[in-house]
């Protein structure tokens, strides 16, 4: 059993619920103990750090001053954004002088001697590939998937230090593990117009436009993603972007942690695949059944 | 196109920046590697490896007025690639805030939104989607935004009609009252 403080982040409570639910539920069925972080709070996501650093770091802080309090060294998260933040936070409150700043804004002071990892990174390195595979009732056999990591999972290198920063494959190598054909997806790591969904639906629009574009091209019958704002710029916002480039895109937009728990063969109701706007069953379809099943 | 001359070079624009950064602007040698793999080129008005030339020539007006800096997805592009290993996305960062505290914000929807996604934790202690999106609405006069996404989004369970209220969201109320008070935040 391996055990580590979880930080689910504001998503996980609305529109990225079905993550949470399955990162959960995978994380259970694999034996890594999630421990959340009591009342935790928001990390202040990219409009913090817009507007600046303390305050950002401050935000941040406050969760990792809780997992300090856990007697927890170590957290994880799902989202890519909150991972940065908790990232960034520890990472400049190395400087004492920055720290002080911090904790001029918090009730309870932050060492920020917390080491923040994705839930990713947590699978792929102290979960035995093996252990996976033996696991696997429902081999993936038969989908063809893009993986798409998103802008910020492994960017910086110097800041993030997980996998490869141009061409990450945590992900591609969990699906093949688990069966599935995974498609070369040439922009892994492009951004898919982040937090502009709302102030600018049109960046979003074109840059997601083009990587659902690519993902046809390579013949992705499904993406995977690991990042609640791509999954939902690909998916939700699926139907504006076909309006907006005259496109009929029609390709399902998964959280890795629910193929993976589709494979597993844990219940259907923890997954959350009907919060998935893009229908998903054509491409769960192309799922070959267990010899067994049949 | 505009006009920029050498020497009305602001001098302490170019210092601030880099003691906020801890960057060395001068590192820069106008490769346009940033530029290249940059995502939101399109959308700029100046390219970043422009915004680098232009505060080192401390073109301290336009860098500041520039809407690239409010577009800037962070998504780190531009530091990963960048052979002399400065952190642009950081400097993107660093001209948001001061053209942000010197009052410009020549993205407007950009800023309610995120003065928007602040107040909504601030008051919640988390973010709260739907509360969110009707503060943006109602600050931007754009009641049309996304309409069409909430009843996919509300049928499925995703936009919780109620916030998050957590017991600690005075503590956070408090972290943004004392940065509010406090003048050496940078």
């Amino acid at each position: 059993m391996f055990k580590i403080a979880y930080y689910p982040g504001c998503s996980g409570q609305g529109t990225s619920l079905e993550y949470d639910m399955s990162t959960r539920a995978v994380c259970k069925a694999l034996d890594v103990e999630l421990v959340e972080i009591p009342d935790w709070s928001c990390c202040g996501s990219s409009p913090a750090h817009t507007v600046n650093h303390v305050l950002s770091a401050a935000l941040s802080a406050r969760n990792l001053a809780q997992v300090e309090v856990m007697g927890m060294d170590k957290v994880t998260t799902p989202c890519p954004s909150c991972l940065t933040n908790l990232r960034t936070a520890a990472h400049k409150m190395e400087s004492p002088e920055f720290r002080g700043k911090v904790n001029a804004l918090l009730d309870v002071p932050c060492n920020g001697n917390v080491d923040a990892q994705s839930v990713l990174q947590v699978l792929a390195e102290n979960v035995d590939p093996e252990l996976i595979k033996s696991k696997v009732v429902r081999p993936l056999t038969g989908i063809k998937i893009a993986c798409y990591y998103g802008c910020i999972m492994n960017r910086p290198p110097e800041l993030m230090r997980f996998d490869h920063h141009e061409n990450p494959m945590a992900m591609d190598n969990l699906m093949i593990a688990l069966g599935a054909e995974v498609v070369p997806f040439p922009l892994k790591v492009e951004c898919c117009g982040a937090s502009y969904g709302i102030p600018r639906g049109d960046i979003v629009m074109r840059l997601s436009g083009k990587l659902l574009d690519a993902g046809r091209d390579v013949g992705a019958d499904a993406f995977v993603t690991a990042c609640p704002l791509c999954q939902m710029n690909l998916d939700l916002r699926q139907g504006q972007i076909n309006r907006a480039l005259h496109e009929k895109f029609r390709i399902p937009v998964f959280y890795y942690t629910q193929l993976l728990g589709y494979a597993l063969g844990l219940d259907r109701a923890v997954l959350g695949f009907e919060k998935l706007c893009v229908d998903p069953r054509l491409a769960l379809g192309k799922i070959k059944q267990p010899a067994q099943a049949r | 196109m505009q006009i920029f001359d050498l020497t009305t070079a602001d001098l302490e624009f170019v210092a601030e920046v880099e003691a906020r950064s801890h960057q060395k602007i001068s590192n820069c040698y106008q490769c346009g590697n940033c530029t290249a793999g940059c995502p939101y080129t399109f959308a700029y008005d100046y390219s970043v490896s422009q915004i680098m030339r232009l505060i080192q020539i401390g073109q301290k007006e336009a860098v500041l007025k520039s809407r690239s800096l409010w577009l800037c997805g962070s998504c780190q592009s531009c530091t990963t690639r960048c052979p002399n290993k400065i952190d642009v996305a950081l400097i993107m960062d660093v001209c948001r805030h001061m053209a942000r505290e010197a009052g410009y914000a020549t993205e407007r929807s950009v800023k309610i939104f995120v003065d928007s996604f602040l107040a909504s934790v601030e008051r919640h202690g988390r973010a709260y989607e739907l509360g969110l999106m009707t503060a943006y609405m109602t600050r931007s006069g754009r009641v049309f935004t996304d309409v069409d996404l909430a009843p996919q989004a509300l049928m499925r369970g995703k936009l919780p009609f109620k916030p998050h209220e957590i017991q600690g969201r005075e503590q956070v109320a408090r972290i943004f009252e004392r940065f509010r008070k406090g003048g050496d935040n940078v």
